[in-house]
């Protein structure tokens, strides 16, 4: 069984799956039992000052389903921590007494002055925990009161309060940022101006699940009307894979160490995330759908798969990273045409439709419900691939160097050329 | 020469008797074969549907549904909507949805059949759909301008109630003549009591008639209160769904003993009664291969026999009833036997064994009940031309005489299914109503 324990930017854990700042990782009684079930560290759910903040007292999450109802994304309108700031910082220290080999980082939201920040970083530094983390990504309510995703929205701020952390703490100081924005590098950068030890993405994006129509009112509704919330689950996790590789490729940010979050809900999920250059992940949706001991079914699948594939963690990190690149540098001289596998198919003909609605009617539907791809139409484009629901049934093969496309009579060339060589690139700097 | 005895003897009282079980277990046993979907289940079944190209089950239902976007209608949580896609196709959707055998027809078709052996189960979708419509009293249908013509449909059964419903609706009267005391032919007469439960087919029928300009008239029996050539004479045109009023006899020595009866009019008495009030024989034997056969043997095992043999004179290959009808035969204890030809009753006053040749052997099998579902023929007097027994139709239900159309089971071409005649009778009502309207 592989070694799965993990060290990010100094924090050790047994294994790299954290339970991230918010609704599991509210109070002691959820932490205790998450620990019990095996996660490696939690970070525990945003601080604030006292007064405590109050949440509604409706609902407090929406959702969309796919088939089975299963949840694919759930959307939330809950604040910080609603408890006294003491009550979280005693429950704390209990916690990391009787667990000392799990991570406990805790999460922070005070207004944009130093003066709270000097005030709450030693209360937490005295309970023990392991680092904590800036929560500038809530992007409900907290917001509308120039905190969370108000903050993480304009770099200067992220920078500032990052710099402020950091002088007046020792711990780890991570710095979570928001994607309601348009270039995750830029908060990034400025975190990193800031000192910042790490960055953890993504928070929840701003949603509304659906729209009662009989109240003619967001989803979740209270008293008839609502709210954007925070979306998260299984849906985010393309836009949150997206904006962690940027990080990782970018070579302003190179090396600095990412949290991974969004949507992870299997092992494999978590692998994805490891291999884009984050170096632990946390999960919520996931825990919150199924209860914590879906961890065993991280920790077994990721163990598995790092041994078949000889590899300790810290290869996996960062892995294809490399090879997430511009549009501008993929080989245009990569052809492939979609092959279909008749002992396979079993003549649903949805690869057809799509193909003779939307794409490129490069699918013949022959007698006896036969189909099969024209190659000299195909582009290769995927859809059929992606729309069969028998897995493996459509293969994209690639053609060999030197035999020729059926669809453009050329010779298909055995060199890599890209958009920037391309005849038709007005740019176009030549190739000679 | 020895003959083996067949099904052992029980404790129970031999001969043919009412209430052979605990007054409480007739309800379980005569609930629903496929309970109807609820809500989830109906969400959960629909998204297993491809939303197949050009579907292989449409192509596969004599009334060509449009299965996909039906069953796509109910996934998005309108099943009334989905409803009326059945029903304008298929009139009678509520019923073929309980009793169709989907087995052979659209899920056999499915490619989720071909891909994993387990269609999607349009059966019970189709149901969840029309009930939900139904069951709410709503008929989403109007009538067209009245046109003053005048039609008369003899046969209030699948073919007959499919005919008029279409010709109410392009505004012609119709008259609609049936034999029974309650309409609805063999979907309330002829097919077990656990196909469709609850008093489902009159509840359709009235749902049905709803269309108006229709007027039922029953105990009407054709050649005794009219002839066809009266019936030519009063009404613009004439639709024949009068099914196959006769049984086929055997030709063996016993028949004349007590305790034979005709599978149809064992199934048909059921239909009408409270099941612990139907009498049933300690061991009985049911002579015959089709879904008639298969109702009659599962009903007797239903009703308390100790046992039942289903006995077919060629072999399982040859079965008309569909392989999932034998097995549910099996699954409820039924003892099903092939190649067994029936050589003789036996008995004294009452029927004692029933004595099969089998394989080159005499088979004895004891027996106080014999029930026939050896099939139903055309009474062929006074009824246009006919084609191998039956009335003799082009493929829109033209007879051989002017102005006269028939389908269901009494006309040629179709396979004796309720689905086929729902759509013979539609076609027939399209063909009457583009006639008439020249």
């Amino acid at each position: 069984m592989a070694n799965l324990a993990s060290n990010f930017v100094g924090i050790r854990s047994p294994n790299p799956f954290w339970l991230a700042s918010a609704p599991p990782t509210d109070k002691e009684y959820n932490v205790r039992r998450a620990f019990e079930a095996g996660w490696g560290g939690v970070v525990w759910k945003t601080l604030g000052l006292d007064p405590h903040i109050v949440n509604v007292n409706g609902p407090r999450y929406g959702a969309i389903w796919g088939a089975d109802r299963r949840l694919l994304g759930l959307n939330n309108i809950e604040l910080i921590t609603d408890r006294p700031l003491q009550v979280n910082l005693d429950e704390i220290v209990a916690v990391k007494r009787d667990f000392p080999d799990r991570a406990v980082v805790v999460s922070l939201m005070v207004p944009c002055e130093e003066e709270p920040w000097k005030f709450i970083l030693p209360l937490v530094e005295a309970t023990g925990a392991d680092g904590v983390e800036l929560n500038f990504g809530c992007p409900h309510g907290m917001s509308e009161r120039g905190m969370g995703s108000a903050v993480g929205q304009v770099p200067e701020y992220i920078e500032m309060v990052t710099r402020w952390v950091k002088a007046n703490t020792r711990m780890p100081v991570i710095v979570k940022l928001t994607p309601n924005i348009t270039d995750i590098r830029k908060p990034a950068t400025a975190a990193k101006a800031g000192g910042a030890d790490a960055v953890s993405l993504i928070n929840t994006i701003n949603s509304i699940t659906g729209v009662d129509l009989d109240l003619f009112a967001p989803e979740p509704t209270i008293d008839g009307r609502g709210a954007h919330g925070g979306y998260c689950g299984p849906a985010v996790k393309p836009i949150a894979l997206n904006m962690v590789a940027e990080i990782a490729r970018s070579s302003d940010l190179r090396g600095l160490p990412i949290s991974g979050i969004g949507g992870v809900t299997t092992w494999r999920d978590a692998a994805e995330f490891l291999a884009l250059g984050a170096g632990n992940v946390q999960v919520c949706t996931a825990a919150m759908t199924y209860g914590f001991r879906i961890v065993q079914e991280m920790i077994s699948g990721l163990s598995d798969y790092l041994d078949a594939k000889e590899m300790s963690l810290s290869d996996l990190v960062g892995r294809a990273v490399p090879n997430v690149c511009d549009w501008k540098d993929l080989n245009l001289n990569a052809v492939s045409k979609a092959h279909i596998h008749q002992d396979l198919c079993i003549k649903c003909g949805r690869c057809y439709a799509a193909c003779e609605d939307t794409s490129h009617q490069a699918i013949a539907m022959l007698p006896g419900r036969v189909f099969e791809v024209k190659d000299d139409e195909c582009v290769a484009c995927n859809l059929c691939v992606n729309v069969c629901p028998v897995e493996n049934c459509i293969t994209m093969e690639r053609m060999a160097p030197g035999s020729v496309d059926p669809r453009t009579g050329r010779v298909v060339s055995p060199d890599y050329a890209n958009w920037t060589t391309h005849p038709n690139n007005p740019l176009a700097t030549a190739a000679e | 020469m020895d003959t083996p005895i067949m099904g052992a003897s029980s404790g129970t009282e031999s001969g043919i008797t009412a209430g052979r079980l605990p007054s409480d277990t007739y309800a379980a046993n005569f609930a629903d074969l496929h309970p109807p979907f609820d809500v989830h289940e109906a969400r959960v079944a629909a998204d297993r549907c491809y939303f197949c190209h050009d579907a292989p089950c449409v192509t596969a239902c004599p009334t060509a549904i449009d299965i996909p976007l039906f069953i796509r209608q109910i996934a998005t949580g309108t099943p009334d909507a989905s409803a009326k896609t059945i029903l304008s196709q298929n009139i009678l959707g509520g019923m073929c949805g309980r009793v169709c055998p989907t087995e052979t027809l659209c899920e056999q078709a499915c490619v989720r059949e071909l891909a994993e052996g387990k269609p999607v189960e349009i059966g019970r979708l189709q149901r969840y759909a029309t009930d939900h419509l139904q069951q709410r009293g709503i008929h989403p249908f109007t009538r067209a301008a009245p046109t003053g013509r005048r039609v008369a449909v003899v046969g209030a059964g699948p073919a007959g109630l499919s005919c008029a419903h279409r010709l109410a609706m392009k505004g012609h009267e119709v008259a609609l003549l049936d034999a029974s005391a309650k309409a609805g032919g063999l979907n309330e007469y002829g097919i077990a009591t656990y196909k469709t439960t609850n008093g489902f087919a009159r509840a359709e029928v009235e749902w049905l008639l709803k269309i108006g300009g229709i007027t039922l008239r029953n105990g009407f029996v054709l050649g005794r209160d009219a002839t066809l050539e009266d019936l030519r004479k009063d009404y613009d045109a004439v639709f024949l769904g009068v099914g196959l009023a006769a049984t086929n006899g055997l030709d063996i020595p016993g028949l004349d003993l007590w305790g034979i009866d005709d599978a149809v009019d064992f199934i048909a008495t059921l239909r009408q009664s409270d099941p612990a009030q139907v009498p049933i024989g300690r061991d009985v034997v049911v002579i015959g291969g089709g879904m008639t056969a298969v109702d009659a043997a599962v009903q007797a095992k239903l009703l308390g026999a100790a046992n039942v043999t289903l006995a077919y004179r060629g072999p399982q290959s040859r079965m008309k009833a569909s392989r999932y009808e034998q097995d549910l035969a099996a699954a409820k204890g039924v003892h099903v036997l092939h190649e067994a030809v029936p050589v003789e009753v036996e008995g004294t006053g009452a029927v004692a064994a029933v004595v099969f040749e089998r394989l080159g052997e005499q088979v004895r099998i004891p027996a106080d009940q014999l029930l026939l579902a050896i099939g139903q023929r055309l009474v062929p007097e006074g009824l246009p031309d006919t084609q191998g027994g039956k009335i003799a139709v082009d493929a829109v239900g033209r007879t051989s005489l002017s102005g006269v159309w028939a389908g269901g089971d009494c006309a040629s071409g179709g396979d004796d299914l309720t689905v086929t005649a729902v759509a013979q009778g539609r076609d027939a009502a399209e063909d009457i109503h583009r006639s008439l309207m020249r």
